[in-house]
């Protein structure tokens, strides 16, 4: 369905709109009021109304039915979000719609005289029952919401994007006007920067016969569509020169400044200041402090003090407009969590050619607003960090248009840098730049390039497929290869691939009993994590892992198979302090199956990298003792598989039981071996089965390596059947393996196969007792 | 003797008719026709007959045996037949039942979107370059042309180790391990792990970045585009057009961010691309002069462009997975929907 509002609107009229009360009666034991209301257009209508102010003759916003109002608390003024008029009936009442205050139309007394009152918002008689109310309001306005880059701090202002909308329309910019005249002062007033490191730029200027009164509605209704709340015509003025300049500016009652002095430095240790706002910080060498004659009176480009604000009674001032470097700014807002929107564009950065701009404008609005006597008294203060970002430059369009890979023609480019405020000559190809004093991020041509090419299109900007590049070899690195090939392998063998975290909190460590002296417990700490929960990178995906499984098992995925190929990260002593990342494997069986299952995948991998994993009994904190192995190659330890502890799977209430393991990735794959052909023998292969029969301690790798040294022609020993009954014995088994015999330069004949077996049983009897059955 | 044979003939065509399994079929043809069967005794019993009746005899019990001998091999032939459907029938399998299956698992996302990604850009020359996870200060920022001050610092919520060790914001750091290693022409992707402090519905503390770099004489941003525009059509479909817009990166002028025509509507507009008929997935430009230099690549000679998208975003767009914890989370049910 689509439904066009210009359309709707012939049908029905959802707009609000100046309705004038024509008859008012009250409902008899109520506050209310029941009203005809002349709607022009929409007739009249009967509308009920709890206000106080209603009476027979006003004008106010009147919301149809259908039409959308914000919904206020129980105070009228705190608006708990929107709500749309419905015919209603109010003690018995029928009303046709509603009668409106400022806070139900998001106008308050900034925006529109009068519309904070709590009650009806009165309209003018001269305005015309039924016509839209917005334009009378002053909210037929649209508000841009615009995302800065961070190159960019010269358009976070209303004069700054005007400067751009300038240069893409090719319009002239209008400037808002910086004059005033000035007046002798008759003060001593003294300024001194004592860290021009943090403040490169410092300009006082003093106004007198100061007289505090409320901004004018338009400064007001200006401020409050940015989102600012009018306090007084002083303090508006330096809000406002903000928004419109982009310098922050600061007035102190200069009265309250001792000694007539302003001093620009870094604050003692433990010098403390209550700001604005009321709050107290403690301050030390890093935090850049103004002060008087005697004591901090400004947290610097962040906030005033208590001791010097504007007040009612504030009769002089001194101006302050200043640059202070920004991550100066940064660190103290940070540091002490006190922020506001002077400190985020200190943050961002300002010009000096804007400040000194900032503070002229400043003064014209003093006496604009007539406020206060401007006077002589101007202190500017440049140290020898100053600079007022005006710079001369080449730029030769070859090198340009060879970055961009188009041809830009020149008198375009000159135009576009015009147009942007550039002085620009051009001389053959070589352009030569005076850059606009605001704009410090120009550094070199390929700044230009991009100024240009942005305002000429990158719609010029067609596709061209490396025309100069030389050839190269692309591809993954053999160890690169090699993961992908792991991956594939853990996938055929039905396992999904999962990723987690590699910030884990050591509650992680907890869960899983390590111990206080655990190497997993020397892990690296991230100093400002997002939460306890993800600040400990991790040692051991095996958290991770058993996380994961929990997680499945309370949703009710009752079994699978899972890995993960993930680095650990492990403090090292070396000298640049880098750690180890080292990659691991984590797989976790949960559900179903049994401890066999996941070795067997692990022995099927191990194959598929030519390689041979021996397992020895061992223990984990985390495993159940009796089915853990530690996982080795060619005598190296990688790492380890078992089953998670049933006391730890009770305390995760797992309601099934999950098998586990953790090898050393880098290390498996160190043993890898590259395949090579063996040449088939000419003679069959021959396979006998043996039965054997030993004690219940003895492991199955044990047998299994006896059969191997005991006879070189075994090529394959493989168990096929165990089984362990009163048939057998008292704390004995029954194991049966088929043995394999390949033949190397003759064929096995059957007599030799038996003097092979022969020998087998022999070393087993003698080595471990074991007989066959 | 005709006599003997009629006998003979109406006993065997009741033995036949009593036959009704291979093994009596078996013992019937012996009882007859074996070597001391009825037929061959017949046979034996020529002796007794007048010599000049024999030859008529005996061509009357041979035409006897090719008889009797033909209705075995008849009744053997039935015999087999029927035997056979009978073991058709007792082995028919109901092939509607499901098959039995060796089940595969399944990658996670990021590594189908990752070799897709590698695939297409190994095919252009890049190869892969994997940089450490936790980085310094140097590698993640001062050397891409972000300074301590610069107030790009702030577009990137870092984790810090130490003052100097942080957790690597962005897979351009890898960019210059490999530029101080290697003299130009250079082609590579860095993909990895990457870490900011954001967490939500569409930002994670950890995602995956591919950083792409190249650096040779005379690269230029029209290059940049031919390369986006073959890798949108590879990785998203043909037809699928880029757009650049500015945008701005310490380590890259100018910069661009990245927009593809939107897949799914063809640019008309729609849900997935917000109506715009663009969908935003990464951030390029020409790799700014200062870090040319930084690395000891001299910028007049050689220039480059670079470029880094998310995996997770392209995950997210391609497969249409709606909350990015998805990926993390390790649930079943959404992993094995991934077979790749």
């Amino acid at each position: 369905m689509k439904l066009p509002l210009s359309w709707l609107k012939e049908y029905v009229d959802v707009d609000i709109s100046p309705g004038e009360v024509t008859e008012c009666e009250p409902i008899e034991g109520t506050h209310l009021h029941v009203c005809k209301v002349d709607c022009g257009e929409s007739g009249e209508l009967q509308i009920c109304c709890g206000a106080d102010n209603v009476r027979k003759g006003i004008k106010a916003p009147v919301a149809l039915i259908g039409a959308t109002v914000y919904a206020t608390a129980q105070d009228h003024v705190t608006v708990e979000g929107v709500m749309t008029i419905k015919k209603g009936k109010l003690r018995g009442v029928d009303s046709f719609g509603m009668l409106c205050s400022g806070a139900e139309l998001g106008v308050n007394g900034d925006m529109y005289e009068g519309a904070d009152y709590n009650g009806l918002l009165l309209l003018p008689a001269s305005c015309k029952n039924g016509e839209d109310v917005k334009p009378i309001l002053g909210l037929n306005d649209y508000i841009f919401d615009i995302a800065l880059t961070a190159n960019r701090p010269d358009c976070n202002s209303i004069l700054g994007m005007a400067r751009e909308v300038a240069a893409v329309l090719g319009k002239p910019l209008k400037e808002p006007a910086y004059t005033y005249s000035a007046k002798s002062g008759g003060k001593r007033v003294e300024v001194e920067v004592l860290a021009p490191d943090l403040c490169p730029r410092y300009i006082a200027h003093y106004v007198k016969d100061i007289a505090i009164a409320p901004s004018p509605q338009w400064l007001k209704r200006r401020l409050a569509l940015c989102g600012l709340r009018s306090i007084n015509n002083v303090v508006d003025i330096t809000n406002y020169v903000l928004l419109e300049m982009g310098q922050p500016m600061h007035a102190f009652d200069f009265a309250k400044l001792e000694n007539g002095k302003i001093t620009v430095r870094r604050a003692y240790d433990k010098e403390s200041i209550i700001t604005l706002d009321g709050k107290t910080f403690e301050l030390g060498g890093e935090n850049l402090v103004i002060c008087d004659g005697n004591k901090p009176c400004a947290l610097a480009g962040i906030m005033g003090g208590e001791n010097s604000e504007i007040k009612d009674d504030t009769r002089e001032l001194l101006f302050e407009a200043a640059k202070f470097a920004r991550d100066s700014v940064r660190k103290t807002s940070r540091a002490l969590g006190q922020h506001s929107d002077s400190s985020a564009t200190f943050e961002r950065g300002v010009n000096e050619y804007t400040t000194e701009r900032a503070m002229a404008r400043a003064l014209h609005l003093i006496e604009e607003l007539g406020c206060g006597t401007v006077t002589n008294i101007h202190i500017d203060i440049k140290t020898p960090n100053s600079h007022d970002g005006a710079k001369k430059m080449t730029a030769d369009m070859r090198k340009i248009n060879g970055l961009l890979g188009i041809e830009i023609p020149i008198d375009k480019a000159v135009d576009i840098l015009k147009r942007l405020n550039f002085g620009v000559t051009a001389a053959g190809d070589v352009l030569s730049l005076d850059v606009p004093p605001y704009r410090e991020d120009i550094d070199g041509y390929a700044d230009i390039a991009e100024e240009l090419i942005r305002e000429y299109g990158y719609d010029h900007v067609t596709g061209t497929f490396l025309n100069s590049a030389r050839v190269t070899n692309g591809g993954y690195t053999p160890a690169q290869a090699a993961e992908n090939a792991v991956k594939d392998k853990l996938v055929s063998l039905g396992m999904y691939e999962i990723s987690t975290y590699s910030f884990y909190s050591e509650k992680d460590l907890d869960m899983l009993h390590f111990p206080a002296n655990a190497a997993e417990r020397r892990f690296i700490k991230i100093r400002n994590p997002i939460g306890e929960d993800l600040s400990v990178m991790r040692t051991t995906l095996m958290p991770s892992m058993l996380n994961v499984i929990v997680r499945n098992l309370k949703r009710g995925n009752t079994e699978g198979k899972l890995f993960e190929i993930a680095n650990v990260y492990i403090p090292t002593d070396s000298p640049d302090g880098m750690p180890e990342e080292r990659k691991m494997l984590c797989v976790g069986f949960f559900g179903n199956g049994n401890f066999l299952d996941i070795k067997g995948a692990i022995e099927d991998w191990a194959e598929s990298l030519n390689e041979k994993f021996d397992f020895a009994a061992g223990s984990k904190p985390f495993l159940h003792p009796g089915i853990t192995a530690i996982i080795s190659c060619e005598g190296e330890e990688i790492g380890y598989v078992g089953k998670i502890d049933p006391k730890i799977s009770e305390e995760l209430s797992m309601e099934k039981k999950a098998f586990v393991a953790e090898i050393d990735y880098e290390k498996a794959l160190s043993h890898a071996k590259p395949f090579k052909y063996k040449p088939l023998s000419r003679f069959p292969e021959v396979a006998r089965d043996l039965a054997l029969v030993a004690d219940e301690s003895i492991t199955c790798a044990r047998i299994e390596s006896e059969i191997y040294a005991a006879c070189k022609y075994v090529s394959d020993v493989k168990l096929f059947d165990i089984y362990a009954g009163s048939q057998i014995g008292e704390n004995k088994k029954s194991m049966a393996y088929t043995v394999t015999f390949s033949p190397k330069d003759e064929a096995l004949t059957p007599e030799k196969i038996d003097g092979f077996v022969k020998k087998i049983l022999g070393n087993l009897k003698h080595n471990l007792n074991v007989e066959l059955r | 003797m005709q006599d003997k044979i009629e006998q003979l003939k109406s006993k065997l065509a009741q033995a036949f008719a009593d036959i009704h399994s291979s093994e009596s079929l078996f013992q019937t043809k012996m009882k007859y026709l074996g070597k001391t069967g009825e037929i061959s005794e017949l046979m034996k019993g020529m002796r007794d007959i007048p010599k000049e009746e024999r030859p008529e005899a005996g061509k009357i019990i041979n035409a006897l045996r090719a008889w009797a001998e033909e209705k075995f091999a008849d009744l053997d032939r039935t015999l087999k037949e029927i035997e056979l459907n009978k073991q058709y029938k007792k082995e028919a399998v109901d092939v509607t039942l499901p098959g039995n299956r060796q089940p595969s698992g399944a990658y996670h996302p990021n590594t189908l979107v990752r070799r897709e990604l590698i695939s297409i850009f190994s095919g252009m020359g890049f190869t892969v370059f994997e940089g450490p996870e936790i980085e310094t200060d140097y590698y993640n920022f001062t050397a891409l042309n972000t300074p301590k001050d610069h107030p790009a610092r702030d577009m990137q919520d870092t984790f810090y180790i130490t003052d100097d060790l942080l957790l690597r914001t962005q897979t351009s750091a890898g960019q210059i391990r490999v530029m101080e290693k290697c003299k130009p022409p250079i082609k590579i992707l860095s993909p990895g792990k990457v870490y900011r402090s954001d967490d939500d519905a569409t930002h994670s503390p950890m995602f995956s970045q591919m950083e792409g770099l190249v650096v040779d004489k005379g690269i230029t941003l029209c290059d940049l585009k031919g390369m986006l525009d073959e890798f949108a059509r590879k990785i998203f479909g043909e037809g699928v057009k880029t757009r650049l817009r500015p945008s701005y990166f310490p380590f890259t002028e100018p910069s661009v961010e990245v927009d593809v025509s939107c897949f799914e509507c063809g640019g008309k507009g729609c849900r997935l691309c917000k109506g715009t008929g663009w969908i935003e997935v990464l951030g390029a430009g020409m790799v700014n002069r200062h870090v040319l230099e930084g690395c000891g690549v001299d910028p007049e000679e050689y220039s480059g462009f670079a470029f880094g998208m998310g995996i997770e975003r392209i995950a997210m767009l391609k497969y249409g997975i709606n909350n990015m914890k998805l990926l993390f989370e390790g649930d079943v049910r959404f992993l094995k929907q991934f077979k790749g």
